[in-house]
């Protein structure tokens, strides 16, 4: 009985984490632009500068 | 962008893909079409970048030199704090608008600018917004020196007199990504809290349990409620406060009514409640909606005159010139415009020969020389060289900026057909309501009626409609971007279904911008003569000569002696002994017969060898495009041009529907004329400034734009010139939309009929609830999905490839 409980709040904290993880990315400007990152990864960087400072 | 295509590196440039229009540059075993396009090529070389070429062929933009101090502008301080988002003594942010950008190969030069540009520290691009954000150093590199090297390259930021105003570009908004992560969260776990009821039946479950499953899923539901649907409420809200009810006014009354019923169940212990559905619904609306305002972020529809304008010119004052800002500029200033250059001001012509292009601000193709003292109006191009004006008025004054603050500002009638069709559902649910309340009351059964009451209002919400008509638009939105039509709004579509009447401009519309075709008709010209004329010609320039100098394709090697050139009519010189006299037919003592055209005469020894007649090149599939429309629409020509055109219009226009000579003022009268006393429902397309006014006024106003770095005007939609072709079809499409949503919608009203059985019987229950709400979503976001997708295939507007 109590075990179902603690697998629920379990559960919801997981969700929840998800949630959390969900929410960073957007304010972290994750959504806005699909198109660069898509596409900046398939370039070889012959430098070894990195290209990718974020804002 | 042009993958798939055989390249062919001996007709095209290696750097932009154009055609040769002479011989092309060797350099580097590989041809280019311009010097603009070698040097880009050997800067990038020079500074091992040539992997540019190699991510997209052909990546570049064709190059045009900038002036040297073109930027020097971006050295004054209050410039500078104005774009500057960010400044410390070790780094400097600020973001770019660069509306060249259009494939990966940009991407790339971009990230790897500091390899040219020692002092930037970073850069960063947004591809869908078209924006670089750049970190730079100012001790080792400045502002200007940054604009600089990415005009090098063939990425000249678009900086305007809109950037002085308007703060830094706001950040997207997000905020319903946030609401939409908030709503999935909760309804997953409401609908997960609710399954042991589904399948125990209510009261089944231990009470400690159920206790902890209700007091979650409370508290799970009022996220849901009170942040995620808060949209829903504050947009019923505006609508009843002018009294008019929206369709969001129903949504929100079914939700409040969802929410307090199960609460009150869940408090009382009579049920479990509807929260599952509750939650269900808000999660798909939002995605409904999120779907059909993901709008073009890089498509700008609001442009004004100042996203025209040079944000500052050359003031010369005791004979040295300094930059200044437009909005600084004071009357009596003596400004210099330098060749290509929009002039922000009207003035006095005092120095120099102005050549003004004012087919931006009135249609006119042909460019209008003007005499010293005479007035030059903001907004005209200048195209020949260097020229100094007398500002007579402000940026604030001039003629253009009263033309702009003049036009209508078209009250925009909101009522779209899903409000007004959600306007009788509300009624019709409020009367099917009172009824079985009624009928309940009747039979002594309270209970009854308060369940049939309340569960009517949940079940026959209207969602179901709006995410009917949210995907549909949404899809209909996205396979027109790829088509290069891009809409302000989701509304645009319903208003394009009703058109009735094309109003098309001429110049830059149904003709190409700077192409014209030129004919010969006379004696024939020997090649001798041909150079000759060549080298006369070849002595200054003015679009007519430039387009038969392209015609004749000679390369002079004659000499030419006491060349005059008398403005607005022609040229007199002498060659090997013989008098050649060019120009126009009065120039020529020729009568200009009926219709006015672009014709140039030539004379030799005064005797008339030819005319050349320039005219107009229209856009490719133009004519079949009016072909297949003339029979659904009316259609218009509405021209600030001369009527040269006119024999060829008239072939496939009513007489009485070509236009010529129309003012900016007189196009907007005109679509005036058509609403009120034809009562249409008018599409303007055009392209330039003088077409604002009209496009404002037209249902639904287009502007056309010939690549995606020229600028238009402000619109409902934009479309890419090369697909005007498609503009049938378009419409078609957006007539496909409404049948859509009414398809969806019967279905919607099938569920709903099936919900409100059960609910003015008093017994819907949170199962039925559970299942039917869901299901109908669902089965409606495919037969919205499915059905557009077919249809925009039925219609040939699948088969495009993407942008890349």
């Amino acid at each position: 009985m109590s075990a179902i409980i603690i697998m629920l709040i379990i559960s919801v904290m997981i969700a929840g984490g998800f949630l959390i993880a969900f929410l960073w990315s957007v304010k972290d400007g994750q959504f806005d632009d699909d198109f660069s990152p898509a596409h900046r990864m398939l370039f070889d960087s012959k430098s070894k500068e990195d290209t990718k400072t974020n804002i | 962008m042009k993958e798939g295509q055989i390249l062919n590196l001996d007709t095209e440039c290696y750097h932009c893909g154009d055609g040769f229009s002479g011989r092309p540059i060797r350099f580097d075993d590989k041809n280019f079409c311009c010097d603009g396009c070698k040097s880009v090529y050997s800067i990038l070389n020079k500074s091992d970048l040539c992997e540019y070429y190699d991510i997209n062929a052909q990546p570049g933009i064709t190059q045009k030199k900038y002036r040297k101090d073109k930027f020097a502008f971006l050295d004054l301080i209050e410039v500078q704090q104005k774009l500057i988002k960010y400044s410390d003594t070790n780094q400097v942010h600020l973001t770019f608008y660069l509306p060249q950008m259009h494939c990966s190969s940009c991407l790339w030069l971009l990230e790897n600018i500091q390899k040219l540009n020692s002092g930037i520290i970073s850069s960063t691009v947004n591809f869908n917004k078209k924006e670089v954000f750049i970190i730079f150093h100012p001790d080792v590199t400045s502002l200007r020196k940054v604009v600089e090297t990415l005009a090098d390259i063939g990425y000249e930021p678009h900086i305007s007199l809109d950037d002085l105003d308007r703060k830094q570009t706001l950040r997207p908004n997000r905020t319903r990504l946030y609401k939409i992560g908030v709503a999935g969260f909760c309804f997953s776990n409401v609908m997960m809290l609710s399954v042991p009821e589904y399948v125990l039946g209510a009261g089944e479950l231990e009470p400690e349990i159920a206790l902890v499953f209700n007091i979650l899923k409370v508290s799970l539901a009022i996220p849901i409620l009170f942040y995620s649907a808060s949209e829903f409420f504050v947009s019923a809200w505006k609508g009843l406060k002018h009294k008019f009810l929206n369709i969001d006014a129903p949504i929100a009354l079914a939700l409040i009514v969802t929410f307090g019923r199960s609460l009150y169940e869940l408090l009382s212990g009579t049920g479990e409640g509807y929260l599952d559905s509750m939650s269900g619904i808000v999660f798909f609306m939002l995605i409904g909606r999120w779907l059909q305002d993901r709008t073009q972020q890089a498509v700008s529809f609001d442009r004004d005159f100042k996203s025209f304008f040079p944000i500052a010119v050359n003031v010369l004052k005791d004979g040295t010139s300094t930059p200044t800002t437009v909005d600084k500029i004071r009357e009596g200033d003596l400004i210099q415009i330098h060749s290509q250059e929009i002039i922000p001001v009207d003035g006095m012509l005092s120095k120099g020969e102005a050549m003004i292009d004012y087919s931006f601000v009135s249609g006119e193709s042909v460019p209008v020389s003007v005499a010293k003292g005479e007035i030059v109006y903001a907004g005209g191009k200048q195209t020949g060289g260097k020229i100094e004006l007398l500002v007579v008025k402000e940026v604030s004054q001039s003629y253009l900026t009263n033309l702009w603050n003049k036009e209508v500002d078209a009250s925009e009638n909101d009522n779209t057909i899903i409000d007004t069709i959600s306007t009788y559902f509300t009624y019709i649910v409020f009367i099917i309501g009172a009824l079985a309340g009624a009928y309940w009351y009747m039979n002594g059964e309270t209970r009854l009626m308060w369940n049939a009451l309340t569960t009517i209002l949940i079940v026959a919400c209207p969602c179901a409609l709006l995410l009917s008509s949210n995907f549909t638009n949404g899809n209909i939105l996205r396979i027109l971007s790829l088509n290069k039509f891009y809409l302000r709004s989701p509304k645009i579509i319903e208003k394009m279904s009703n058109i009735s009447h094309v109003v098309f401009d001429k110049t830059g519309t149904l003709t190409q911008r700077r192409r014209s075709k030129v004919t010969y008709e006379g004696q024939i010209l020997n090649k001798e003569i041909q150079n000759k004329i060549t080298a006369i010609l070849s002595q200054y320039s003015h679009p007519l000569t430039d387009a038969i100098l392209e015609y004749l394709e000679c390369t002079p090697d004659f000499e030419v002696t006491d060349f005059k050139l008398i403005e607005g009519k022609g040229v007199e010189a002498w060659v090997d002994e013989h008098h050649f006299k060019i120009g126009s037919p009065e120039f020529l003592g020729l009568k200009n017969d009926t219709i006015k055209g672009s014709k140039v005469v030539v004379g030799i020894d005064g005797e008339i060898k030819g005319i050349f007649h320039i005219s107009n090149v229209y856009r490719f599939g133009i004519f079949d495009l009016i072909q297949k429309m003339k029979d659904t629409f009316k259609l218009s020509v509405i021209s600030g041009d001369n009527d040269a055109e006119w024999q060829v219009l008239k072939e496939y226009f009513d007489k009485d529907d070509l236009l010529f000579y129309q003012k900016p003022d007189d196009k907007l009268k005109y679509i005036e004329h058509l609403q009120n006393n034809s009562s249409a429902n008018v599409m303007m397309i055009g392209d330039g400034l003088n077409d604002a006014g009209a496009l404002r006024q037209s249902n639904v106003g287009i502007a056309i734009t010939d690549s995606d770095n020229t600028f238009t005007p402000a619109s409902d939609g934009i479309i890419d010139a090369q697909r005007i072709a498609n503009l049938d079809k378009f419409l078609a499409f957006a007539k496909d939309g409404r049948k859509i949503i009414g398809v969806s919608f019967f279905v919607s009203i099938l569920y709903n009929i099936v919900g409100l059985y059960f609910a003015v019987q008093g017994i819907l229950s949170p199962l039925i609830a559970a299942i039917l709400m869901p299901s109908s979503s669902i089965s409606i976001i495919l037969i919205t999905y499915g059905m557009s997708e077919w249809m925009a295939k039925y219609r040939g507007l699948t088969k495009i490839k993407s942008k890349v």
